[in-house]
């Protein structure tokens, strides 16, 4: 950190060649932020360019902006600047043809006056070695800079907490979506509820909840009506239309095969109680006793107990 | 080797005047800004070693911390305008006029 330079090899200090390394690292991130055609890639190279820069400032005594810049810019602007591209489609890509003619070579003939004009103009100002801060922070670093800050320039630091505030004030102002109309409370629902139950009849109480059985009892299973069909309202339109519903023939399936079991012999009985519970094949092989309380079973009302029986057996299994 | 620093900063100010004039993204248009505020700081915190000063340190502190009010700011105008034309091309502006 010493401006003396620490000879490394002749004529060689440790400066000069973190200088050359972080040098070529900006002047690459910078070429890369302006000749990226997708944002994102612009975002990542100026933050190749914000670290090297960072580097820098370490390197010329400035270990607080060193911080500040690797805080505040590689962290906090560039991340915001990597929000609003995800915000605004990371895949966007930019077209490079342009559309005003010679803009282009316009711009690289201003843009290498503009750097030849400042290269002459500034690259043999310096004459003197470079003075070094020693006697500058002669306090301690932090005492001087805290001393020029919060004496010589409070005002201005003042007025930086103003502009912040300002700033924060304004994005969210901008940042707020416009409501096109009156958002709707209590009131206006129920109104609107007994506007379609006069209209069209709708049912005024709530919806019907979903399906409890004793295998199932997640949103996505459907209440079922007494004829076994699924009740449409009982499942949310969404789950619906992705097909993620069970179907109404897995919820009815374990029970008619022990229907189906009862209904057979006397030692079926406790092979269907001991049994795993029954596939969807066993069922679609006796499509008349699908839905359990069908009138076509006869062994669905006359054994009401036995039937919850072996459908809560392999849960415990 | 002072003026070395000049010279960085004057490339990196003027890749960043580049990429404003003919880049039409206003995201990217705004990095190019920054770039140039950073390029402005370099000679900031360089000059303050070289002449053993501390206010050029203060006075980059100062201009970072402007920048990331006017980051805030540009962003949230960027999203604005986005919403509303479904574009962040500079190109499209000229329809603000109606």
């Amino acid at each position: 950190m010493t401006p003396a330079p620490i000879a490394l090899a002749p004529l060689v200090s440790g400066a000069d060649i973190t200088f050359w390394i972080c040098a070529v690292l900006a002047v690459a991130g910078a070429v890369g932020v302006i000749a990226s055609s997708r944002p994102v890639y612009s975002a990542l190279s100026l933050a190749v360019t914000m670290l090297s820069l960072a580097a820098l400032y370490a390197s010329l005594e400035a270990g607080f902006l060193f911080a500040v810049q690797i805080i505040v810019y590689t962290g906090a602007i560039l991340m915001l600047f990597l929000f609003v591209i995800m915000l605004v489609g990371v895949s966007s890509r930019d077209h490079l043809i342009e559309t005003l003619r010679g803009h282009r070579a316009a711009a690289f003939t201003a843009a290498a006056a503009l750097l030849a004009l400042l290269v002459l103009a500034t690259g043999q100002a310096v004459t003197s070695p470079p003075a070094g801060l020693e006697a500058a922070t002669a306090d301690g670093y932090v005492e001087s800079l805290a001393q020029l800050i919060f004496q010589r320039y409070v005002i201005a630091f003042e007025a930086t907490a103003g502009l912040l505030i300002t700033a924060a004030v304004a994005a969210m102002v901008l940042a707020h979506p416009r409501r096109l109309r009156p958002k709707p409370g209590q009131a206006e629902r129920l109104g609107d509820r007994l506007a379609a139950y006069a209209s069209q009849g709708r049912h005024l109480g709530p919806l019907p909840s979903s399906g409890v059985t004793a295998r199932h009892n997640s949103i996505a299973t459907p209440a079922l009506l007494p004829d076994g069909t699924v009740a449409p309202e009982s499942v949310s339109a969404t789950l619906a239309a992705r097909v993620a519903i069970a179907p109404a023939a897995e919820l009815t399936a374990p029970l008619a095969a022990t229907s189906a079991a009862l209904d057979g012999t006397g030692p079926g009985v406790t092979a269907a109680l001991a049994a795993p519970p029954p596939a969807l094949p066993a069922s679609s092989a006796s499509p008349d006793l699908a839905s359990p309380a069908s009138p076509a079973s006869p062994a669905s009302p006359a054994s009401p107990a036995a039937a919850p029986a072996p459908e809560e057996g392999p849960t415990h299994a | 080797m002072p003026d070395l620093y000049l010279v960085l900063a004057s490339t990196l100010f003027v890749i960043g005047l580049t990429g404003f004039l003919i880049r039409r993204n206003a995201l990217i248009v705004f990095m190019s800004t920054e770039l140039m505020l950073n390029a402005a700081n370099l000679v900031f915190v360089s000059m303050s070693h070289v002449h053993g000063v501390l206010d050029g340190q203060v006075a980059a502190f100062f201009v970072m911390v402007v920048a990331a009010a006017e980051v805030v700011i540009g962003l949230s105008l960027i999203v604005t305008i986005f919403r509303a034309r479904r574009s962040t091309s500079v190109d499209n502006e000229i329809l603000l006029k109606g």
